[in-house]
């Protein structure tokens, strides 16, 4: 099962580290990780999408609460919530027909082109990870340049949250 | 107080109690060593190799339950205590280890003796620091020692560069008395409604099995664990970390259980419907097969590790918290509920117990004309009246130790057992001995792990740290020898050493005195006058039977009914 664990630590040198090189050693399947400071510069959050059956997300729990830069963690699949992920993503637009229909696609996916060449477009895209893997499946391989994609971040619907 | 860096971290020692700091000057820690010039607080003792130092740190941590100490240079310095590190870490040995680190400003440019000492240790500490910022020095530390103490004790890296330690710049100090760290609250106590629950398991209980483990002895719970398990009338087995948790000659102990644990330990182990795990972390050395572990049980598992509970065996009933105030709760618990386990269910799972102890699982040829390591182990026990610090490298003289060596007390039992480090004997017997200089001290070791740090003979003699050093000398590494012969079909490759020092004249050029003994009848008078010898370590080489295995054996992949009983016993005819 895919989980998204939600993590708030010290925003330390070698935090990040501590979290992916445990990841590593004890063989837990790391999909997506972000990372970044919160409104205190002492603390970040970092999202880690995984996949494990429940004694192996119990396990990653627990180890990853172990480490003494963890200061708080919820796995927040586990409760209503609210994912996004952020998607940059460069397609070719060699002709007007291109260029009509990846404009209308992406006004469909609620993307905004934000960079117009002759050649191409970029589209910036947020939406649940699912949403942005159906708008790549409705293009033709050719017609990508490149793909950007943070990996999710996530949020608990309601007032309840993960703060210190 | 204004103080530099270097001064500071030998100011932080003193302030923290530190006795001993074992170490190896080099060149990134030398504004510390000069620190440590000429002051008496803080006893430096100077290694062979730095890996030396951190089993002697280990061995005296074990033996007093204070952190050890270890200083050592970057690069090389650093590099050579991982395996000490990793030795403590596995065993949950409080420490703390101080390296130096090429200065910050050339940190990532392949310096002279650089290395990524955080990095390379992270896998293999509770936690690291590298002080980037004198200020920050002395509260570094004390988090240091706070860490390495508390919760699930463990070794804590602080990695301080050069020009932190700057001798001509000093701030002024201060060192916490205590810290509270926001991302770190070890618990202490077991929540109340799992201890009840417990309870009412236990009492239920009809062929119950109290399994106890390292954390006993870590925790300082061996009097509670003595007094929950008399209590109930329990039958009791410890991991080869638990020993000296419970009296090794009390009735209710049924030995060690596990790879070459007892027949009865790990035959109560299969049919006890009711476990109780305390500090113990169902080891695979312990479990054996997973599937077929203890298929009949509930299980109750203490620990202070919330990881340790369920991960490789599902619990019913978990309880975190140190041992030591869970058990407390947990026996007044029993004690109100006035209720007690069915006694009648209690004698009749004595009564199979005792069918299983009489198979007499442990005996061996007494008659055999050559010296049976087995002998010499019962011999030493006899010899120090169960009084020893006993350490050891690893193979099967640790197990056979483990086996005959009867452990009333805890922390007198000093050996790797998570890591399984050669060459952690020796130098652990000198931590032990300079914490304890009045006591026996024992290495009991063979010719192959003795080979591994024996450069610390060196440090023995100049700390006058007078320990005995039991050789079990068989011409092979034993272990792996006995794993050949039962798996390889005795194709010994490369498990025995054709050359092999003539370790009496090594203890005596390293200033010590060696004895060789090749017969039995030798063997006691041997001990009893190398004990007399108290202010000279003695090297005794003895010359054992090469063929001896160790049993019973649990073999990889089997359950742990599934024993491997020496080949003289025959258990359908035992217990017919």
């Amino acid at each position: 099962m895919r989980h998204i664990i939600s993590l708030l630590l010290e925003n330390e040198a070698g935090a990040l580290a501590r979290v992916a090189g445990l990841f590593a050693a004890r063989g837990y399947n790391i999909e997506a990780l972000t990372v970044a400071p919160t409104e205190d510069p002492t603390v970040s959050r970092m999202t880690i999408v995984t996949r494990g059956d429940e004694r192996i997300i119990e396990q990653i729990t627990k180890q990853l609460n172990k480490l003494i830069d963890v200061i708080k963690l919820l796995d927040i699949s586990g409760a209503d919530h609210i994912e996004r992920e952020l998607m940059l993503l460069k397609v070719r637009t060699h002709n007007g027909h291109d260029r009509e229909e990846i404009k209308r696609l992406s006004d469909i996916f609620r993307g905004r082109i934000i960079d117009v060449t002759a050649r191409s477009y970029v589209i910036e895209m947020t939406g649940d990870s699912a949403k942005l893997d159906a708008f790549l499946a409705n293009l033709a391989p050719s017609q990508i340049i490149e793909v950007v994609r943070s990996g999710p971040t996530g949020i608990l619907r309601g007032e309840r949250g993960l703060h210190l | 107080m204004e103080l530099s860096g270097a001064e500071i971290v030998v100011q932080a020692l003193k302030d923290e109690g530190v006795e001993f700091i074992f170490g190896y000057p080099g060149g990134a820690v030398l504004h510390i060593y000069d620190a440590l010039f000429g002051q008496e607080d803080v006893k430096h003792v100077l290694v062979r190799h730095e890996q030396g130092a951190t089993h002697m740190a280990d061995g005296y941590a074990r033996a007093t339950g204070k952190p050890g100490v270890v200083l050592a240079t970057s690069g090389p310095g650093a590099t050579n205590l991982v395996t000490g590190i990793a030795t403590a870490y596995m065993d949950s040995i409080p420490m703390v280890v101080l390296t130096g680190q090429v200065p910050t400003p050339v940190i990532g440019s392949d310096a002279f003796q650089e290395c990524d000492t955080v990095g390379i240790t992270r896998p293999c500490v509770k936690h690291n620091f590298l002080v980037k910022d004198r200020r920050k020095l002395a509260e570094t530390i004390k988090k240091a020692f706070h860490i390495a103490t508390t919760g699930r004790p463990g070794p804590v890296l602080v990695d301080i560069p050069k020009d932190i330690t700057d001798p001509n710049v000093k701030i002024p100090y201060h060192y916490p008395e205590t810290i509270s760290l926001r991302s770190y609250k070890p618990k202490v106590k077991g929540n109340p409604r799992q201890i009840k629950k417990a309870a009412e398991l236990i009492l239920q209980a009809r062929r119950p099995m109290i399994y106890a483990g390292g954390g006993v002895i870590l925790g300082e719970a061996a009097t509670e664990l003595t007094e929950f398990t008399r209590l109930l009338g329990f039958p009791i087995t410890l991991t080869l970390m638990g020993l000296g948790g419970y009296p090794g000659t009390d009735r209710q102990f049924l030995g060690m259980l596990g790879m070459h644990g007892t027949y009865e330990a790990n035959m109560a182990m299969h049919e006890c419907d009711v476990l109780i795990a305390i500090g113990a972390r169902f080891d695979d050395r312990v479990t054996g097969k997973l599937d077929e572990f203890c298929p009949y049980a509930k299980i109750i598992h203490i620990d202070v590790d919330p990881a340790s509970i369920a991960k490789n065996v599902p619990v019913d009933v978990p309880i975190v918290g140190q041992v030591k105030p869970v058990l407390a709760d947990l026996i007044a618990e029993l004690k109100a509920s006035g209720k007690k386990p069915d006694a009648d269910a209690l004698a009749a799972w004595w009564q199979q117990i005792e069918r299983w102890r009489a198979v007499d699982c442990l005996r061996y040829d007494r008659e055999s004309p050559l010296i049976k390591p087995q002998y010499v182990i019962e011999q030493l026990w006899e010899a120090t009246r169960g009084e020893a610090y006993v350490t050891s490298d690893v193979g099967q003289h640790q197990m056979w130790v483990a086996q005959y060596y009867k452990f009333d007390r805890p922390r007198r039992w000093i050996n790797s057992g998570g890591l399984g480090t050669m060459g952690f004997g020796m130098p652990a017997a000198i931590g032990v001995k300079l914490a304890h200089p009045d006591s026996d001290v024992i290495c009991v070791t063979g010719e192959a792990s003795i080979q591994m740090c024996i450069q610390e003979l060196s440090t023995a003699l100049q700390y006058k740290t007078p320990i005995k050093i039991v050789n079990l000398n068989n011409r092979y590494m034993g272990m792996v020898r006995q794993w050949q012969e039962f798996t390889y079909e005795s194709r010994y490759s490369h498990s025995y050493m054709d050359t092999i020092p003539d370790f009496v004249r090594l203890a005596e050029a390293y200033g010590h005195v060696g004895m060789r003994i090749e017969k039995p009848e030798d063997v006691r008078p041997a001990l009893d006058e190398a004990l007399k010898m108290k202010d000279r370590l003695v090297f005794l080489d003895f010359i054992t039977d090469r063929t001896e295995n160790v049993y019973p054996m649990v073999e990889a992949g089997k359950a742990q009914h599934e024993m491997r009983l020496p080949p003289w016993i025959n258990v359908d005819r035992e217990l017919a």
